[in-house]
């Protein structure tokens, strides 16, 4: 995507706040050249979707956002992003606060074997909150949040294992509500879900987007037709085109978009 | 609503990044400690040992002279005492793991025998010197020989061997296997052919492994009644004989700072005996794992 | 011409002769599981042969002590023909006293270690450091004792000047130092089997490494950790001649670390080395002392493999 298209898509938001600001980014597993060049702007209280073949550098665009990327040796990066302003690409920055304000939820449901209560508070206690009663409410707010405190409310002591995949997977959101982050990325957090419970988790998202700004990678076309305000197509590790959801797949101003998209090819 | 307030979020920031760097620091130390400890452990040795570590002290029978004495009678007893316990573990530990990963079922008795290997291995070897006292030196009449140490100290090693040809054969593909079945062969022309050639890294580098103990070892010597000195070498498998480690402890036993010398020349033939049979296994394992 | 020999008989027919003869008589395919039965039932053997060692001659003992003074007298005076006691405790508490102190040094050390190497080292720093610390396991017990007196007793001499030569904690030391890679390597182990996916998970809500480690890892990793620290124990009440070389010989009945010890152990050496003749109480004593130590480090075993089975964690 060209510098102008960026420029088209913030301005048409002139009155909306930018959460992120992605600049040039490259990046590169040892040699393989992952992400070229990447301009992507994030909107606040915006559902941003990014859909894109396999191996095209979705997960590793989403997990360079909260730095989760450095976990693997011998990732290089060039380029920026802004979160709110700040170079997030800078060491100085440090990464546990960036992690308090952006939360993550992956594509497995990874709760901790503890308790479905120790998981929710888990968050807020490494912040330092202590005090019991505002924990309790902490729970209660994120559980219901996440629409999983009618099925959990009389066995928040029983380990977190018991739950179904779905059932994990919300508690999962509702840990990442829990410290009430500013933006929740989400990788694929539905693949590994029934449709029942994808269905929950997406009357979910349309939830959560008035009080967080979300970017979500999926798989799923339709899931990102009806959740997302904005759709970024990624291939080979570029944005081929980043605008709004409803032009993408009405109208794509791409060749290899539409190709995607009507599913010729990916 | 918001429940969480990000501003004290934020401060609590900073305890917590400190804390993080102090304990990695000290994880590190931890770390390095035992790494320090091993330095200062060679050193000491090194130091204290060099003077008397020459070609002499190879050469000579222990004496109550300290200038003249020597690890001749024990390092042979040592290499004996290897030579007995090599062929002897290794037979009963490679047997015992084809058996029970090739041959016996998963009934109650290969889980009895399982579980009996794991806690054979947490005993004592004292206790296994006690064993071989009642059953090698006494009822067998064996006396302090090269052949009932051989046998206790077989023993003593098995489980190591045993679990380690247990991984090795378990570790051969199945294919392999299967190949060799297809090919019209037995159970026991394919485990001969196929499984334990492939086998034999893990094997030997487990045996080497168990060897190391054996000679490190001298609890269990001590209470089959080892001299701790000898000045004659055996000449068959049913002679009395002493080894290194008997050796060291004598002399680490004796106040005079000149046998404490001797005792860290005794260690630096040890340890280097043991860098051998290591080096040895190290080799063994490079040389066939570019096999596969 | 290659087929030349064949003309008579193709490689089928050779193959079935062969297979033929394979079956009658005298046969490997018969014979081979019988003799590695009898070989895997060594290590049975071995477990019945020091059980009924240790019972038969223990219960000689107890026909000429009594298996009260055994467990309740305080003195453990075993040399005197008319005014022996057989008092199992004093050793007990030097046995006791020993591994205290080793599990002090080595339940810190060694899990600081593992929590180190699982969660903050490279892979490349972690593949340098371990197998040194394997070095470390690897030496041998003698060496040890040869280092706790003529190194770490007359360091610790210098700053308390009230430590005997011989005493409870230089040996106490060591085998801590001794232990550390055991509980290092085996609590690491039970750490790196902690899925990464929850790893992520911690760090993603903005964890610091120290806090996932403390909160997440060790807490999920406790089993492991716990059979590994179990079975050091049970490895610092069975060592020999670290105890023997550095603690000395004296069975006292207390918690005084500074002065000359016995370990059940170091009496065992002791009883061997000197000129005990056989069928003497005081040989029968050793099997006593055995007994004793057999079934202490027997029952740390079970709790360790209880342990690590009932409470494995599933991912
Ligand atoms: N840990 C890694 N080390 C090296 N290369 C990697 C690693 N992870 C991903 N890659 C490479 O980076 C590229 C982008 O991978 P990424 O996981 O971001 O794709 P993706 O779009 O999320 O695909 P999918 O839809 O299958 O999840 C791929 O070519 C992949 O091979
Ligand atoms: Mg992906």
């Amino acid at each position: 995507m060209s510098e102008t298209q960026a420029q088209m898509s913030m301005n048409e938001n002139d009155g909306n706040k930018l959460v992120y600001k992605t600049n040039g980014l490259n990046l590169w597993y040892g040699e393989n050249h992952a992400l070229k060049d990447i301009q992507l702007h994030v909107v606040e209280n915006e559902v941003t979707a990014i859909i894109g073949p396999s191996g095209c550098g979705k997960s590793t665009y989403i997990k360079t956002l909260n730095r989760m990327i450095e976990l693997i040796p011998g990732v290089k990066t060039t380029g920026e992003i802004l979160y709110r302003g700040r170079n997030i690409l800078d060491k100085t920055y440090p990464v546990e606060e960036l992690r308090t304000k952006v939360g993550m939820v992956f594509q497995k449901p990874n709760p901790f074997p503890k308790s479905i209560y120790e998981n929710v508070v888990y968050g807020p206690r490494i912040h330092g909150i202590r005090d019991k009663k505002i924990l309790d409410q902490i729970v209660e707010k994120s559980l219901r949040g996440a629409a999983i405190w009618d099925e959990v409310k009389d066995r928040l002591q029983t380990n977190a294992y018991g739950l179904s995949g779905g059932q994990q997977q919300r508690l999962c959101i509702a840990r990442c509500m829990a410290i009430e982050p500013d933006v929740i990325l989400m990788d694929e957090p539905t693949s590994a879900l029934d449709p029942i419970s994808t269905l929950k988790v997406e009357e979910l998202l349309q939830e959560l987007k008035k009080n967080f700004s979300i970017i979500i990678v999926t798989h799923n076309m339709q899931q990102a037709a009806r959740i997302s305000d904005k759709t970024a197509f990624f291939l080979n590790g570029e944005v081929i085109e980043f605008t709004k959801t409803s032009k993408i797949f009405s109208n794509p101003s791409d060749k290899r978009t539409e190709d995607y998209i009507t599913g010729r090819f990916g | 609503m918001k429940l969480i307030d990000h501003s004290k979020v934020l401060n609590h920031m900073k305890p917590r990044l400190s804390f993080n760097v102090f304990f990695r620091f000290l994880f590190l130390l931890a770390t390095l400690f035992g790494l320090l400890v091993l330095g200062i452990l060679l050193y000491r040795i090194i130091s204290e040992g060099f003077p008397y570590f020459d070609l002499h002290f190879f050469q000579s029978l222990p004496s109550r002279h300290p200038e003249q004495a020597g690890v001749y009678t024990a390092l042979i007893g040592s290499i004996w005492l290897m030579a007995v316990v090599a062929p002897v573990s290794l037979i009963l530990g490679v047997g015992t793991a084809i058996f029970l990963e090739e041959y016996a079922k998963k009934n109650a008795i290969t889980t009895f025998i399982q579980i009996n290997i794991s806690n054979l291995a947490g005993v004592p070897s004292i206790v296994f010197g006690l064993l071989g006292l009642t059953v090698f030196v006494r009822a067998l009449a064996l006396g302090s020989s090269v052949l009932a140490a051989g046998l206790t100290m077989s023993l003593l090693v098995l489980p190591v061997i045993i679990v380690a040809s247990q991984e090795a054969i378990r570790s051969v593909p199945k294919e392999l296997r299967q190949a060799s079945y297809g090919l019209g062969a037995t159970k026991w022309q394919t485990i001969l052919r196929v499984v334990l050639p492939a086998a034999i890294p893990g094997i030997l580098t487990g045996g080497i492994l168990a060897l190391s103990r054996a000679i490190g070892e001298t609890a269990p010597l001590v209470v089959l009644g080892l001299p701790l000195f000898l000045a004659f070498l055996p000449r068959t498998v049913f002679d009395i004989f002493t080894v290194l480690p008997m050796q060291i402890f004598n002399w680490t036993s004796r106040p005079q700072e000149e046998f404490r010398a001797l005792a860290a020349a005794g260690i630096m033939v040890l340890l280097i005996l043991l860098l051998l049979l290591n080096t040895i296994a190290v080799l063994i394992r490079n040389k066939y794992q570019r096999r596969y | 011409m290659a087929d030349e020999p064949l003309k008579n008989h193709s490689i089928q027919d050779l193959i079935s002769q062969k297979f033929k003869k394979r079956q009658s008589g005298f046969s490997f395919e018969r014979i081979v599981p019988i003799l590695l039965f009898l070989t895997a039932l060594i290590s049975v053997l071995t477990t019945i042969g020091i059980v009924l060692t240790l019972i038969f001659e223990t219960i000689t003992f107890f026909t000429r002590v009594s298996i009260v003074e055994f467990l309740t007298a305080k003195r453990w005076f075993p040399f005197s023909e008319t005014h022996g006691s057989y008092g199992i405790l004093p050793l007990v508490s030097g046995t006791l006293k020993v591994t205290g102190i080793a599990i002090l040094v080595a339940v810190p050390i060694g899990i600081a270690s593992a929590v180190y190497l699982s969660e903050y080292a490279s892979e490349k720093s972690r593949r340098i450091i371990k197998p040194i610390l394997e070095v470390l396991a690897g030496i041998p017990t003698i060496v040890y004792g040869y280092f706790a007196l003529t190194f770490v007793t007359p360091i610790l001499r210098s700053v308390m000047p009230g430590l005997e030569i011989f005493n409870a904690l230089s040996p106490g030391i060591v085998i801590g130092i001794m232990i550390i890679p055991m509980i290092a390597s085996l609590s690491e182990d039970a750490m790196s089997s902690v899925p990464n996916s929850i790893r992520e998970g911690a760090l993603g809500l903005g964890s610091t490494k120290f806090e996932l480690a403390l909160k997440i890892v060790l807490p999920s990793a406790l089993s492991g950790i716990i059979a590994s620290i179990v079975l050091a124990v049970s490895r610092a009440i069975g060592e020999t001649m670290i105890v023997t070389v550095a603690g000395g010989s004296t069975p006292t009945l207390s918690w005084d670390v500074t002065r000359s010890i016995q370990t059940m152990t170091a009496y065992i050496v002791q009883v061997s080395q000197g000129d005990v003749g056989y069928g003497t109480t005081v040989y029968y004593s050793i099997y006593a002392v055995g007994m004793t130590l057999f079934l202490f480090t027997l029952i740390m075993n079970f709790i360790a493999q209880f342990v690590s089975r009932r409470f494995r964690e599933e991912y």
